[in-house]
């Protein structure tokens, strides 16, 4: 058993290894690669794996539910709102249109409607795993494109819920119901009354809403305080495996149910954390998922009637196709952004997988016919990247505007904030109030849970996650920002930081805090050109607000700090510069001590022969004052 | 009784002997506020609802500070930038400073004789201080003739002092209507000969 799951695992890694960066370098995207992996190590390509890829394709499928997962986290129910004109618009019509356009093709095919429409609903969806990947890599993520493609391909994974509710209600009228063939998929919940299934499916939802909100947050608080990292992943991946098993377990889609997960908790302060946790699970099961898309393509099938599952391959795409650019010339798309849109959810997708199984579970389509249909959704899946670069590279050239895409202002839906602050302490705390009251958008991360926690009681938006994670920097937006201060107290932990940000995202501006002399001179070795130190401004204010106290004019006190502080600060970096050289540290050091008192004395003791002499008559006593005389 | 705010000017005290002796008495009198601009906005953060709420309370304005570069001190300008608001204190439906009565009370190292055209400068006071003089005229004040105190480069104590009482009775007597509003106008300087304007010989006791 070991050494068959690694033999497997080592079949795959390599398949990957070696087809995805191939696959990337010729410009075919890493969709493409995985899916010729796939077809490579798979029964008919190689044969190093058999039969056992449909188990590696429902394991994969887990890929899928992560990535919802993650979708659903970036979708704070405010933005979700913004978005729903074109999830109902665009993503209802291209659902309801396509479902009716194939449904009509399968009844004169000479299918019955039940059957057809069963089919005309499977076929409508796209797969959000190949869009959504292609996209990304393309960056057109952020682009009219990505915005439309998410919307749509949003609104089918939500009408997957009545899909799954409808499809039972099919095989009641249809004839040849085959009554739970096989017990595996059977659930629990099958030998219940349908108003107790529905009861159960409800509780199910309701469940993970309200256990989202009030429960996993005290729990993951628990968890962050011990500051064990992996142990932080671990429960992430459990309340994802947990949620999976209890949708499969009422007979709900797990993807469902994670995303839903996901938008109950994109308003937590854990989200940037669960996100980078996640992320490198869902990337791997999504490749494997690819893989496994692959390796299950029945070459058998397809070679018994190339013709007709060809054909049905062109006329599934022909079909989305032409349905989505009307649509896009009637959401008033631009053209290059609608035809690219269009060939981008041109295929079936994944969850067409599931539902051809649940619908020959509930015998609403008979499996003969279900067999080829699964063939043309895997042939469109694995068609999409090709057909991508085919609109991009060879009709866009020639029909499109490319001038449109540029004038076009950047969309902002997805837009991230651009200053991310690390730490929000008693220092953070103060920058990023008075950035935000000022309009300027802050994304926080702070390590400490409670006091997370306390903030968002106050309504604060503040992420509990470590900054030196480039994976955290990433999903908070440290793409899209243009600067990040580093509040925190730690100076080792900041160069850590700063050394991270230099690294991977080299275009960010760095502000640093510092706790003392010795550590801005650290922050200076490495290069940060603004540190800046915790107590000094504190300091002088007080100093001033002193000589006020003592009988100071205001003004003189101002004048006299602002002259110290520039004093200062141009003497720290000049001491910086040879603090490795003890003995020229130390004698320059005092050397400026002693400068700066002198100047502060003279000016006391002789008014004006250092400071502000352009308010001083004396000068002007001796070149004037003979003539001066009333 | 009028109320009379005095907008004070100089951003070095200590360097302005003739300053001090002049606003020493100024911070004691009944319905007068000394309002030293420099000592309540040293970094320029000037509050304009509380500024714009002082005009409002005051009947005469007096902008007092040394001649700078032939104007006033910085800080006054920013004062003038920032409080005197459009809609506020000027423009159609402006009335806030209607009617109030306005002058500047100011120092020059130089001697008087310099601020003619045949002096060093080539124009006098009231010539430079045409700026100020159109901006409270847009506002809708009375513009009077300045108090000037010049010479103060080689000015003894004693003369101070006296400009001070001078200053001290012009303020008391403004302050009490003592004062013959229709002939400072052909005024030069109010101070050019203070008895002739005041209609009681001045207050020059503390009230």
């Amino acid at each position: 058993m070991h050494d068959g799951f690694f033999y497997q695992a080592f079949i795959y890694l390599s398949a990957a290894v070696i087809a995805v960066p191939i696959a990337k370098r010729l410009g075919l995207g890493s969709v493409l690669g995985y899916l010729i992996a796939g077809i490579a190590i798979g029964p008919y390509g190689l044969g190093f794996i058999g039969e056992e890829g449909e188990d590696v394709m429902h394991f994969a499928e887990f890929g899928v539910v992560m990535m919802l997962f993650l979708i659903g986290l970036e979708l704070q129910p405010s933005l979700l709102w913004r978005m729903r004109g074109p999830i109902l618009g665009m993503g209802g019509l291209q659902v309801a249109v396509t479902t009716g356009i194939i449904m009509a093709i399968a009844m004169i095919a000479g299918l019955t409607w039940n059957i057809s429409l069963a089919i005309g609903m499977i076929l409508a969806l796209s797969s959000t795993a190949i869009v959504l990947q292609t996209l990304n890599e393309k960056g057109l993520m952020k682009t009219d494109t990505g915005n439309t493609s998410f919307a749509v391909l949003l609104f089918q994974d939500i009408a997957v819920i009545p899909m799954l509710a409808a499809l039972p209600l099919l095989a009641l009228s249809a004839t040849n119901a085959v009554v739970t063939s096989g017990d595996d998929h059977s659930t629990w919940i099958s030998g219940l009354a349908v108003w107790q299934q529905t009861l159960v499916v409800f509780g199910a939802v309701a469940g993970i809403v309200v256990g989202g909100r009030y429960i996993t947050r005290p729990v993951f608080r628990f968890i962050a305080s011990t500051r064990l990292r992996e142990v932080f992943t671990a429960a992430s991946l459990l309340l994802i495996i947990g949620i999976a098993l209890l949708m499969s377990s009422v007979g709900l889609s797990p993807a469902l149910g994670t995303f839903l997960a996901g938008v109950v908790l994109a308003g937590s302060e854990y989200r940037h954390e669960l996100e980078s946790d996640i992320e490198p699970f869902k990337g791997l099961l999504l490749g494997l998922f690819f893989i496994a898309v692959g390796v299950s393509i029945d070459f058998n099938l397809v070679g018994d009637q190339p013709g007709m599952i060809l054909s049905l391959v062109a006329l599934l795409n022909v079909v989305k196709l032409i349905v989505l650019l009307i649509l896009g010339k009637v959401f008033r798309m631009g053209f290059d952004s609608n035809l690219l849109t269009a060939f981008a959810l041109a295929q079936g997708g994944e969850f067409a997988f599931v539902l051809f199984s649940f619908a020959i579970q509930e015998g609403v389509i008979p499996a003969q016919t279900a067999a080829p249909l699964i063939a043309v959704v895997a042939l469109s899946m694995a068609a999409t990247p090709l057909l991508m670069i085919i609109a991009e590279r060879l009709i866009l050239p020639h029909i499109g505007t490319p001038e449109r895409d540029e004038e076009r202002e950047p969309d902002e839906i997805h837009g991230e904030n651009p200053v991310i602050i690390a730490g929000y302490g008693r220092f953070g705390t103060i920058v990023g109030r008075l950035l935000t009251a000022n309009g300027i958008g802050t994304t926080v991360l702070d390590l400490d849970a409670d006091n997370v926690d306390m903030l968002r009681k106050l309504d604060m938006k503040v992420f509990y996650g470590d900054a030196s994670r480039h994976d955290l920097l990433h999903s908070a937006g440290a793409d899209e920002a243009k600067l990040i201060i580093l509040a925190i107290d730690d100076t080792e932990k900041t160069l850590e930081i700063v050394h991270t940000v230099r690294k991977h995202f080299g275009h960010l501006k760095i502000m640093t805090r510092a706790g003392n002399r010795l550590e801005s001179y650290k922050l200076l070795d490495a290069e940060v050109p603004h540190v800046y130190r915790e107590t000094f401004d504190t300091s002088i204010r007080l100093a001033t607000d002193a000589m006020e106290l003592l009988g100071s004019h205001p003004y003189q006190a101002h004048r006299a700090a602002m002259i110290f502080r520039r004093r200062d600060e141009a003497d720290l970096l000049e001491l910086a510069s040879m603090r490795h050289d003890p003995g020229a540290y130390i004698t320059t050091a005092r050397e400026r001590i002693q400068d700066m008192e002198r100047t502060l004395t003279n000016e006391r003791e002789n008014p004006g022969e250092q400071r502000d002499v352009g308010w001083d008559s004396e000068s002007l006593r001796a070149d004037f004052g003979e003539s001066a005389t009333d | 009784m009028n109320q009379i705010l005095i907008l004070f000017a100089h951003p070095a005290m200590q360097k302005s002997r003739i300053n001090r002796i002049l606003i020493a008495p100024m911070q004691e009198h009944t319905a007068v506020t000394f309002h030293d601009l420099y000592a309540a906005y040293p970094e320029f953060d000037i509050d304009v609802q509380h500024e714009q709420r002082l005009l409002t309370e005051h009947d005469i304005i007096i902008m007092h500070h040394p001649m700078f570069w032939y104007s006033t001190p910085a800080i006054l300008k920013e004062w003038q930038d920032l409080v005197l608001q459009h809609g506020w204190a000027y423009g159609s439906s402006a009335s806030a400073l209607r009617g109030k009565r306005f002058l500047n009370v100011l120092t020059t190292g130089g001697g008087e004789q310099a601020y003619s055209k045949a002096g060093l400068v080539g124009n006098t006071v009231r010539e430079l201080l045409v700026p100020i003089e159109r901006t409270a005229i847009l506002c809708g004040m009375h513009y009077l003739p300045p108090f000037v105190v010049h010479g103060t480069l080689n000015m003894s104590d004693v003369d101070a002092t006296r400009h001070a009482e001078d200053y001290q009775r012009m303020i008391l007597a403004m302050r009490d209507d003592e004062i013959e509003w229709s002939k400072i106008a052909d005024c030069h300087r109010i101070n050019e000969n203070l008895d002739d304007v005041l209609t009681r010989n001045g207050g020059s006791q503390n009230a």
